[in-house]
């Protein structure tokens, strides 16, 4: 293959079973230099099994690709050193403590200014009063910190991120996006997925698999219009039964309730008018509003098939 | 590309890492110094501290004041418990078929009578000798029983010569070949090296697994190579440990004669942990979970207690068995330690059995490097 040096990430075709369990499709993916992709998907999609695949940790059944200019098949050593790769599962050795686990890092990948990187990196923590304290003993969130600032200790022109948010608070979260569009703007590639809505939403583009597949991909934007669906939303109190009886409506595809409201969606606009008129008292009231990302993932999580069950 | 496939930096990062965690570790680390010492203990005071009160039955059909001091004199030795004193014949040697008792004395009828008429009389001692160890100081102690008796009891008139006199006969049942004692010291280091190493190291890769750091060490770009012998660094200093508390107890509360050169024992130490970390670190790279890691290695420790001559003399086993002695690690650690520690042996002689450790050591190493898994599949 030609080195593109545009491209952080280029995979075509990657497959992988596990036993006769088709986990990933024919999947391809591209994460241009200093763009940050989601990668999204219910659980068990395969999203783990993919990243793992493109630093060297799983072998493919199938495909080629590229991370960083290396062959994801044949040089993953290289990878290995130039990509940092954040685990899903904290995966730094609880027994040690947050400066041990820092220093074991900076030592493994020979990093020559070590000290003062791991010092840099527990101040941008916030943590240098409590390095000594054993990983085991922090929280969820501030593990999920810990093992972020481990991955950037070594800066890498790119990072795989396997839910780096989840269990943080929101401002830390607002805190780390700051910190990856920083990072964006510097030229570093970010794959990363996530099942916060807000979160894909700060994406430069997003992919998003299910069962495997690869269902949609491009900009949050291009997905929504791609999908050509409409919503409307429906406001008032006591709106399950309303949403049951609209479900049985033909045209009305999807619905769901998001606390003091309910939105409606399908591909005929026209069908759901007609259903909202019939069923919706003086009680409720009812606007035709912009399609969001999470209605539109919704709507394609149903209506692809479960193909792990074929294969079972 | 130098650093591609061994870099110090990284092997060093692992060292560290393991010392850590090793330290950590409070529980482990007190069982690693404290099966030896508490081993030492079990086993010690059953060879050296020459076990006295030794229950035994007496069947006397005499009495006079030569049997009463004969049998005082037993006990003033401190090594035999008269339990007994009767005539039943039969219910005695039940008892030292159940074990209950170790000796039998027997005193004939016409023993005063011939010790009088200086005509030799007999005595019979019948031991159990399963554990030889512990009668062999006990039947020892008999011959100084009687002379002192002698010459205390016939004094004056009635004096005999001190050349005479009773005929004692031993009977060793069950067990007539003796072990010597020492053996079992030296024999104990070996035993004791191939537990706790074989254990510790069989878990170190398969804990890593189950906790889920696996995956961050594969996501490094350390080399199997380095993980591998970074990880058993830390256990090379346990094993060091271990064996100097064994050595030193062997002299200082044993006395167990250390006749050969120090520097000889501690190189085959040395290569005897090397080889039981790598067999551990083998059985870790093959296990898939930390329970099958134990198991694997206790399915290795146990033909290594049995077959290795630790427990029984190595020549007296079948041929078959000495066949599989001879592909255990520790029957050649125990042939080398013995014959360092007993015999004085020099490097010549314990070649024969260096060879084989540093081969088996080897091939275990790479079969280590070689099932070392590089990515989660
Ligand atoms: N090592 C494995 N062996 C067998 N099945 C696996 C393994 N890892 C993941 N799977 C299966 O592959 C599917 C995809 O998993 P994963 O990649 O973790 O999904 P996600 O990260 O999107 O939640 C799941 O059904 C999971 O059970
Ligand atoms: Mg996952």
């Amino acid at each position: 293959m030609k080195l593109q040096t545009d491209l952080a990430i280029d995979v075509k075709n990657l497959q992988k079973y596990f036993g006769n369990k088709h986990v990933v499709k024919d999947l391809s993916l591209q994460v241009k230099k200093g763009e940050i992709v989601g990668f999204l998907g219910p659980n068990g999609s395969g999203k783990t099994t993919a990243i793992r695949m493109m630093c060297g940790l799983l072998t493919p059944d199938g495909g080629e690709g590229k991370c960083l200019g290396y062959d994801i098949a044949t040089q993953s050593d290289e990878i290995k050193r130039k990509v940092g790769y954040m685990t899903q599962k904290f995966s730094y050795w609880e027994d040690l403590s947050i400066r041990e686990n820092l220093d074991f890092v900076g030592r493994i990948y020979e990093l020559s200014n070590r000290k003062h990187l791991v010092e840099e990196a527990l101040e941008n923590l916030g943590l240098t009063s409590r390095s000594s304290q054993l990983a085991k003993t922090l929280s969820g969130g501030w593990k999920q910190r810990l093992a972020l600032a481990a991955c950037m200790l070594r800066k890498p022109r790119l990072l795989l991120l396997d839910e780096p948010t989840a269990g943080v608070d929101p401002s830390a979260r607002r805190d780390f996006w700051e910190e990856l569009h920083a990072l964006a703007a510097k030229g570093v590639s970010v794959l990363i997925s996530t099942h916060y809505m807000d979160e894909a939403e700060r994406c430069h583009s997003l992919a998003y698999i299910a069962y495997g597949n690869l269902l949609a991909k491009g900009t949050a934007e291009e997905i929504i219009t791609h999908q050509s669906i409409k919503t409307f939303n429906v406001s008032g109190n006591d709106l399950m039964p309303l949403s049951n009886r609209l479900k049985d409506y033909e045209g009305v595809e999807q619905t769901v309730i998001f606390g003091q409201s309910l939105h409606v969606s399908g591909k005929d606009t026209n069908l759901i008018q007609q259903a909202l008129q019939k069923e919706c008292t003086e009680k409720f009231q009812y606007e035709s509003i912009a399609t969001s990302l999470e209605d539109v993932f919704i709507y394609i999580m149903k209506h692809s098939t479960d193909n792990f069950g074929e294969s079972l | 590309m130098s650093n591609r496939f061994f870099h110090w930096k990284r092997w060093w990062a692992i060292v560290i890492k393991e010392f850590l965690q090793l330290k950590r570790d409070r529980i482990t680390f007190a069982m690693m110094i404290g099966i030896p010492i508490m081993q030492l203990m079990l086993f010690g005071y059953a060879i050296n501290t020459d076990p006295k009160h030794l229950p035994t039955a007496i069947i006397s059909y005499d009495q006079s004041e030569f049997t009463r001091s004969f049998i005082s004199g037993m006990e003033n030795s401190n090594y035999f418990d008269i339990v007994k004193f009767s005539q039943d014949q039969q219910q005695a040697y039940e008892e030292l078929r159940q074990g209950k008792i170790l000796f039998i004395l027997t005193i004939p009828a016409d023993f005063t009578r011939k010790l009088l008429r200086h005509e030799h009389p007999t005595l019979l001692f019948e031991a159990d000798a399963t554990d030889p160890i512990a009668v062999g100081t006990a039947l020892s102690s008999i011959d100084p029983i009687q002379s002192m008796v002698i010459r205390k009891d016939m004094n004056g008139p009635l004096a005999i010569s001190n050349s005479t006199s009773i005929d004692i006969r031993v009977h060793k049942l069950y067990n007539p070949e003796a072990i010597t004692q020492y053996n079992i010291i030296p024999g104990l280091m070996g035993t004791i090296l191939t537990l706790t190493l074989t254990m510790m190291t069989a878990l170190a890769i398969t804990r890593e697994s189950e906790k889920g750091t696996m995956e961050n060490l594969l996501a490094t770009p350390a080399q199997p190579i380095e993980i591998i012998t970074g990880k058993i660094i830390p256990y090379v200093f346990i094993g060091l440990i271990q064996s100097s508390i064994i050595l030193t107890a062997a002299h200082l509360l044993f006395s167990v004669p250390f006749e050969g050169k120090l520097l000889h024992a501690y190189s085959v130490i040395l290569l005897f942990i090397f080889v039981n970390l790598t067999i551990g670190i083998t059985i870790s790279s093959l296990a898939q979970n930390m329970l099958q890691a134990m198991q694997l290695s206790i399915f290795y420790f146990l033909p290594s207690l049995l077959l290795s001559g630790f427990m029984f003399p190595f020549l007296g086993m079948p041929k078959w068995a000495q066949y599989v002695g001879e592909f255990l690690p520790l029957t050649h650690f125990n042939r080398l330690i013995r014959g360092i520690v007993l015999k004085g042996n020099g490097f010549l002689e314990l070649w024969p059995n260096i060879w084989p450790l540093m081969l088996i050591g080897v091939l275990t190493l790479t079969i280590a490097v070689k099932f070392y898994k590089r990515t989660l599949d």
